[in-house]
């Protein structure tokens, strides 16, 4: 093949491929989501769809929905306003997926004497686009909420809007923390720093360097997505659905895949910012190499496998772990999610900051 | 390519910031706001300014935009009784005004020759951090203090007794 | 002390670990976990009944749809004295009689209506029947339907069961 459409080629595939790969973990979270809640509070949870009398575990529910949603009647309340209405779930849907872009799902391979990244595009701003993307996702939210012409979405659009940006704040500067040790923005320079070793035996991994900012980062997140105990924008309890009460068919549909697909992505950017990425643990290019000199030589086909196997196992860890938050902590009230937000994260990732200068400052002296 | 892509995203950049102040109804102008900004930072990568695209959609579209929509939100004025705004003799010298100020940048910007070829090196996060903190050090303090001191009015504002 | 104040306890104060959450976070991941697991370990456990397949064992007191008992020749049991439908509270019983072909039996029920629709399942036509003709021992609940029509039970479906 020609150099262009060599590129173009796999560009188009790597696309395809990582779209695919995440589209896929969605469908399958829905139903863990589903199964999971279940099995945590002793039910049995979806076990009725079946395809030829098989029933799989519930397994063809996603299935079910889908078409269902495919099939119910699109609605529009008199009372919304019409073109708004139907572009907030686009705005919910589009940045999640933007985010997927920047994830590196694996080391270079060489293919055709080529070296291709396993990452969509490597930005020299890295995280930021990142953010800048994620920050969209509000709009999808208040714009739903103002639009559907209704007062619990209002409430629920204007709650998100203010802790979304709340938690912005405390997300982007539990992470430079993350950039001092790492002397980078770029993803997979982050990923290529974390392969080595700490003291000689832990792996040097965000988490083990930045304990703090990991916490601080993940409790951000949570935010972030709206996901329980944080998901007052949609709080049931008080506000039938938040921002999507009067939505139905493919548009509600919308905001739920918008919602796993942030988990998805959210799950990929922790595990490639806090627990190395693609990097196995003790796994250089050549094979293991355990602290102590104990070394086995690894076929490097094998070692690109482990390490895309390492990558997809901490990103189902962490999808599963929302899932698992969700149905283990209960929803914060709305003054206490502010004052979390401003009052404990910011001085804390201020804290972060400062310690974590200190503390490279005096190492490199 | 370059210039292709100048066009469309200043076309697009020009069009959505008219839109903003002709639009009547306040949300369909916050909205219209988001893609001028979204265009600007196009055209800031294009200058191969990334960081600065990054910080552009960020900081605008993701908090300061999110500010407008959600006093919108918060006022909700229903369509019907949106105030409607008259040519007054003020707005009309305002719109010659900027019209001549328009006609003046353009006139000025000609004698200016942009550099050739992308500013490699300039806009990344590094170049930024470096010249932030080295050669424009004064002004980065100057402004963290301003930013303060508006933070302390804003607060000394919203609440009475402290 | 006034009478009728119950002192309630107040929640101690939280001690330091505590207020920082972290750990009893993660006791509760513990605890959510761990019924996760032991579930899908023994499904025995699992309180759900898989409803239509298994139902749950009514009690013999139940008050569920109404049935009317047959005689020995399955002629129906009830002599449409009117006493249920004077009863019912919910006056949801029509009962219209007509003269019985057995000499032996006065009247007969032509029509018995029961509109489930209005029905409180009080029992009190089970309570003022003279000849046990009529019983709610079957166990259902009334099944849905999709229109009112189908849900005003006539003497033939009372019979049946
Ligand atoms: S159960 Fe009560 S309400 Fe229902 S038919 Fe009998 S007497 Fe009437
Ligand atoms: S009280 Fe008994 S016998 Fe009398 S009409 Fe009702 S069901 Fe028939």
């Amino acid at each position: 093949m020609t150099g262009p459409l060599f590129d173009i080629a796999v560009t188009v595939a790597r696309i395809a491929v990582f779209f695919a790969f995440c589209f896929g973990l969605v469908v399958v979270m829905t139903w863990v989501e589903r199964k999971g809640a279940a099995y945590i509070q002793d039910r049995r949870g979806p076990n009725r769809a079946d395809i030829f009398g098989i029933r799989a575990w519930g397994l063809f529910h996603p299935l079910a929905d889908a078409l269902k949603f495919l099939f119910k009647e699109d609605f529009i309340p008199d009372n919304a306003h019409r073109l708004f209405y139907q572009m907030a779930p686009m705005f919910s849907l589009a940045p999640a997926i933007l985010g997927i872009a920047i994830i590196p799902f694996g080391p270079d391979v060489t293919v055709m004497g080529r070296t291709i990244a396993l990452q969509i595009a490597d930005l020299n701003v890295g995280i930021l686009y990142l953010f800048a993307v994620s920050g969209m996702t509000v709009y999808g939210v208040v714009l739903a909420g103002w639009a559907s012409g209704s007062k619990y979405p209002l409430l629920g659009g204007l709650r998100s809007s203010a802790q979304m940006l709340s938690y912005e704040v405390s997300m982007g500067l539990s992470l430079i923390g993350i950039f001092m040790v790492f002397e980078s923005v770029r993803m997979s320079q982050i990923v290529a720093g974390q392969g080595g070793l700490l003291f000689g035996v832990l792996p040097k991994w965000g988490v083990f360097v930045q304990p703090l900012g990991f916490i601080l980062f993940l409790v951000a997140q949570y935010a972030e997505a709206n996901r329980t105990p944080f998901d007052l924008p949609e709080g049931e309890s008080e506000l039938v659905a938040g921002y999507h009460t009067e939505y139905a068919s493919f548009k509600f549909s919308m905001f739920m895949m918008a919602e796993y697909l942030h988990m998805v992505v959210g799950a990929a950017v922790v595990a490639t910012l806090f627990f190395g990425g693609w990097q196995f643990p003790y796994l250089g290019d050549a094979g293991f190499l355990f602290p102590g000199g104990f070394a086995v030589a690894v076929p490097p086909a094998l070692v690109l496998l482990l390490r895309i196997g390492s990558f997809v196992a901490k990103v189902l860890f962490f999808a599963w772990l929302y899932v698992w938050v969700r149905w283990t902590i209960p929803r914060f009230r709305y003054d206490q999610v502010m004052r979390l937000g401003w009052k404990v994260m910011l001085p804390l990732s201020l804290l972060n900051i400062f310690a974590t200068g200190l503390i490279l400052l005096l190492l490199n002296r | 390519m370059e210039t292709v892509l100048f066009i469309l995203f200043g076309a697009i950049a020009v069009c959505g910031a008219v839109m903003v102040v002709t639009r009547k109804h306040p949300m369909a102008s916050a909205l219209y706001l988001i893609l001028t900004l979204f265009a600007v930072a196009a055209l800031f990568v294009l200058r191969q300014a990334h960081f600065l695209a990054a910080i552009q959609v960020i900081i605008y579209a993701g908090a300061v935009v999110v500010l407008f929509v959600f006093v919108i939100m918060l006022i909700n004025v229903p369509e019907d009784r949106l105030p409607v705004e008259r040519a007054t003799t003020i707005r009309v010298l305002g719109v010659l005004a900027a019209g001549f100020f328009i006609l003046e940048s353009a006139v000025l910007a000609r004698r200016y020759v942009m550099p050739k070829g992308p500013a490699a090196e300039v806009g990344t996060v590094e170049a930024v951090g470096r010249a932030l903190f080295t050669d424009y050090l004064l002004a980065f303090e100057i402004t963290s203090v301003l930013l303060l001191a508006a933070v302390i009015g804003a607060i000394a504002l919203a609440k009475r007794k402290i | 002390m006034t009478i009728g104040v119950i002192k309630v306890a107040r929640p101690r104060e939280m001690s330091f670990p505590e207020s920082l959450y972290l750990l009893e976070i993660v006791k509760g991941l513990g605890v959510t976990m761990g019924h996760l697991l032991s579930n899908i370990v023994r499904q025995e456990g699992i309180k759900t009944i898989e409803y239509p397949e298994v139902r749950r064992p009514m009690p013999p007191r139940f008050r569920g749809k109404h049935r009317l008992m047959k005689r020995e020749n399955g002629a129906p049991r009830c002599v449409a004295c009117y006493c249920c439908s004077t009863a019912c509270p919910a006056k949801c019983i029509t009962i219209v009689a007509g003269e019985s072909p057995d000499p032996a039996v006065e009247k007969y029920p032509v029509r018995f209506d029961i509109d489930m629709l209005r029905c409180v399942f009080c029992g009190m036509c089970v309570e003022a029947c003279p000849c046990d003709a009529i019983r709610m021992d079957t166990g259902w609940f009334t099944p849905p339907d999709d229109t009112r029509e189908k849900l005003i039970f006539t003497i033939d479906t009372l019979l049946e069961k």
